[in-house]
């Protein structure tokens, strides 16, 4: 947890409100399609940018297609697709 | 033939052609080189034949808002086709009565000259033109009426919301409204002195006479006020939103032309962002707008800020919160492809991706080999139905139709959300590896189940194969006699899909489709005026519960005329409109797959 960012997380959870309500129950990583050809998983990927373990996150969320599939299977509505965008573009910073 | 008070209407004509002109020159020179190839190669064709009507019907008659509404057309076409016709009638009475020449400002200002000066003659018909431009003049007046009407209340006008506009669009809104009581007064005054002009000006001018007025004082500040607000709108034009009135007309042409909005934002671009007469028509038939009442991010206000380069960061985010629905484009009376210019101002913070990374592992997908049969694409969302591809399924079965479901197992997508999201690149990728796909399996056609991929794969693949979304393929099967269906009682109402709809124009397929199965009720919002489901990949702003408050909408319309089922073609849609309510929502093949009979 020392590598964790606070700041940056802040940020993301400003910019993504509903990121709040995630109970980790992994039903996004379930059907998610670009999982089913790698190792692409959204609660790991959530779990290491909390943690500041964010070496090869960039590369990671590049992986995802921006189906939706995660945003219609998530019990609590969570915005999935607009936490990778934001999640790539707080990286990217 | 000449007056101090033409000097600020002829400085702001000047002023107006010379830098409409600039402008013009400057926004050409910024076309995309493929796009000044397709000018070179079909300019000198029969294209601008239909440009030029096509520019007489919206820039002056405003058909497309007629068909709208018929008074909101009515207050358009009064005030382009009334003042119009004022010039050119104008013209040709100052031809008329001056066989010597004259300058070009003694058309405008025939009625000021006419009794005074000695080169303007009587001529055969002159009293009847005299009536005809005041008949016009009160042709514009009844539509400026109207226009202050609409600002007070615009509900008549079929206008729910109307346009916040900026200062300098409010300034030269006010000249304008200024300028035709200012030419009625100023006529007035004048034939209150000389008796001339038609049935309007000469009633008004005894009005004046009758009241006392001393209009020897009064006629030439009027005929000052005139000119001034003349010239001042004609200054203020090229910087606001009347510069639409001419740009309008190049739009036409270049559209005709072959000419469309690409990637990036180029000349074509610039020549749309000024067509857009800010009239609003776009606003109210938004779902952002309605039921969520977010009113700043519509179509309008995205061009104005991209105009506006000072707000070039706010118009991202009002670029983002939009569903993508298509609803503004076809309402909008221009017709500015705002959708395409929304991904351009998305894919302006959007990094292209590194080629090491991203998408390499599909490269691990190979192709199968399905030589001669038809290839079927569920979709990403399709996996979330299992219902609609197990429909799929007993309906290629039952029309012996020899398939390929080519993303059974695992799928990539189409590559449209990202596209929708300006991730122009990746998106290039996924359907790079797609087309590679479809192309080495050697199927014969391609069936989809998703609109989202039906649009993707029809406008943005090249692909040299015929693709049809289900709804036209059990279309087809059942006119083909393939396959046969049984009807039911049941009474359904249809949700066009906007991907499929608005998007594609598919609009009768799947009614044809459903009216095999059961009886089709219609709704309150059918084909282009249909309502968003919610559910949409193209906004990441708006949240789960805004979401909802869209799906209710288009559910409550649905729902209305008490069906027994609601019927679409898309599997989101059906996602989406499941939650809305106790109603069940069925695809359109499971319709048909459950009343699915063998051949007699």
């Amino acid at each position: 947890m020392d590598a964790a960012d606070s700041a940056r997380r802040a940020q993301l959870l400003a910019s993504v409100p509903s990121y709040r309500l995630c109970i980790g129950c992994g039903a996004c990583s379930a059907t998610c399609s670009a999982g089913q050809f790698t190792q692409f998983n959204i609660r790991r990927i959530h779990t290491a940018f909390n943690c500041g373990q964010t070496d090869t996150l960039a590369e990671q969320l590049d992986s995802c297609m921006l189906c939706g599939k995660c945003m219609l299977v998530c019990p609590r509505g969570v915005n999935l697709r607009s936490l990778i965008i934001r999640m790539r573009q707080l990286l990217a910073n | 033939m000449f007056s101090l008070f033409v000097i600020p209407f002829c400085i702001g004509v000047v002023l107006l052609f010379a830098i409409s002109a600039m402008k013009y020159v400057r926004w050409i020179r910024q076309f995309d080189k493929r796009q000044q190839v397709v000018i070179r190669h079909n300019i000198w064709s029969w294209r601008f034949l239909p440009a030029i009507w096509e520019a007489f019907r919206e820039g002056l008659l405003h058909w497309r808002i007629t068909r709208h509404h018929f008074l909101l057309g009515y207050m358009h076409r009064s005030l382009a086709f009334g003042w119009f016709l004022l010039i050119v009638v104008g013209a040709v009475q100052a031809i008329l009565a001056c066989p010597d020449g004259h300058p070009f400002y003694v058309a405008i200002f025939f009625n000021f000259f006419e009794p005074r000066s000695e080169h303007i003659v009587a001529f055969a018909r002159s009293q009847t033109y005299a009536h005809v431009m005041d008949a016009l003049l009160l042709y514009v007046l009844s539509g400026l009426t109207l226009a202050a009407f609409k600002k007070v209340w615009s509900r008549p006008l079929g206008m729910r919301q109307t346009t916040r506009h900026n200062l300098v669009d409010r300034v030269a809104k006010f000249c304008l409204w200024c300028i035709f009581p200012l030419r009625l007064l100023a006529e007035g005054a004048t034939s209150a002195i000389y008796h001339n002009g038609g049935f309007l000006v000469t009633s008004l001018g005894s009005l004046m006479n009758a009241m006392g007025l001393d209009n020897e004082i009064f006629e030439y500040h009027l005929w000052v006020l005139y000119s001034l607000a003349l010239g001042a709108f004609f200054t203020l034009m090229p910087f606001t939103r009347y510069m639409h009135i001419f740009t309008e007309v190049f739009l036409i042409y270049f559209r005709r032309l072959g000419l469309h909005d690409t990637a990036r934002k180029d000349g074509y671009t610039l020549f749309e962002l000024s067509a857009c007469s800010r009239c609003g028509i776009c606003i109210d038939g938004c779902p952002i707008s309605n039921p969520l009442g977010i009113n700043n991010i519509q179509g309008v206000y995205l061009l104005q800020n991209i105009r506006n380069k000072d707000l070039w960061k706010q118009s991202v985010n009002i670029a983002e919160n939009c569903l993508v629905c298509g609803r503004c484009s076809t309402d909008c009376p221009v017709q500015i492809d705002l959708e395409t210019i929304r991904r351009q101002v998305r894919s302006k913070d959007k990094a292209p991706i590194d080629k090491a990374s991203g998408y390499q592992y599909l490269k691990s997908v190979h192709a199968f080999n399905a030589v001669g049969r038809v290839g079927y694409f569920g979709g990403c969302m399709s996996h979330l139905t299992p219902g609609i591809t197990e429909a799929m399924e007993a309906i290629f079965r039952a029309a012996g139709q020899d398939y390929w479901y080519m993303d059974k197992e695992r799928t990539i997508c189409c590559g449209r959300p990202l596209l929708q999201q300006g991730f122009l690149q990746q998106a290039e990728e996924l359907r790079h590896r797609n087309s590679e796909l479809i192309a080495r399996s050697g199927v014969t056609m391609l069936i989809t189940s998703c609109p989202i991929c039906y649009q993707s794969f029809t406008k943005e693949y090249h692909l040299n194969i015929p693709v049809m979304h289900h709804s036209e393929y059990i279309a087809r099967m059942l006119q083909e006699g393939r396959i046969h269906a049984e009807r039911s009682a049941l009474r359904v109402t249809y949700h066009d899909p906007c991907e499929l709809g608005r998007g594609c124009g598919i609009y009768t397929p799947p009614r044809e489709v459903i009216q095999a199965a059961a009886t089709l009720v219609p709704t309150r919002h059918e084909q282009e005026q249909s309502l968003c489901c919610g559910i949409n990949l193209g906004n990441t702003v708006i949240s789960n519960g805004q979401q909802g408050m869209i799906r209710d909408r288009a559910y409550q319309n649905l729902t209305e005329p008490k069906p027994d089922m609601v019927a679409t073609a898309c599997p989101m849609c059906k996602k989406a409109l499941a939650r809305g309510g106790e109603t069940p929502v069925r695809d359109i093949a499971e319709i048909i797959a459950a009343q699915l009979t063998p051949a007699q």
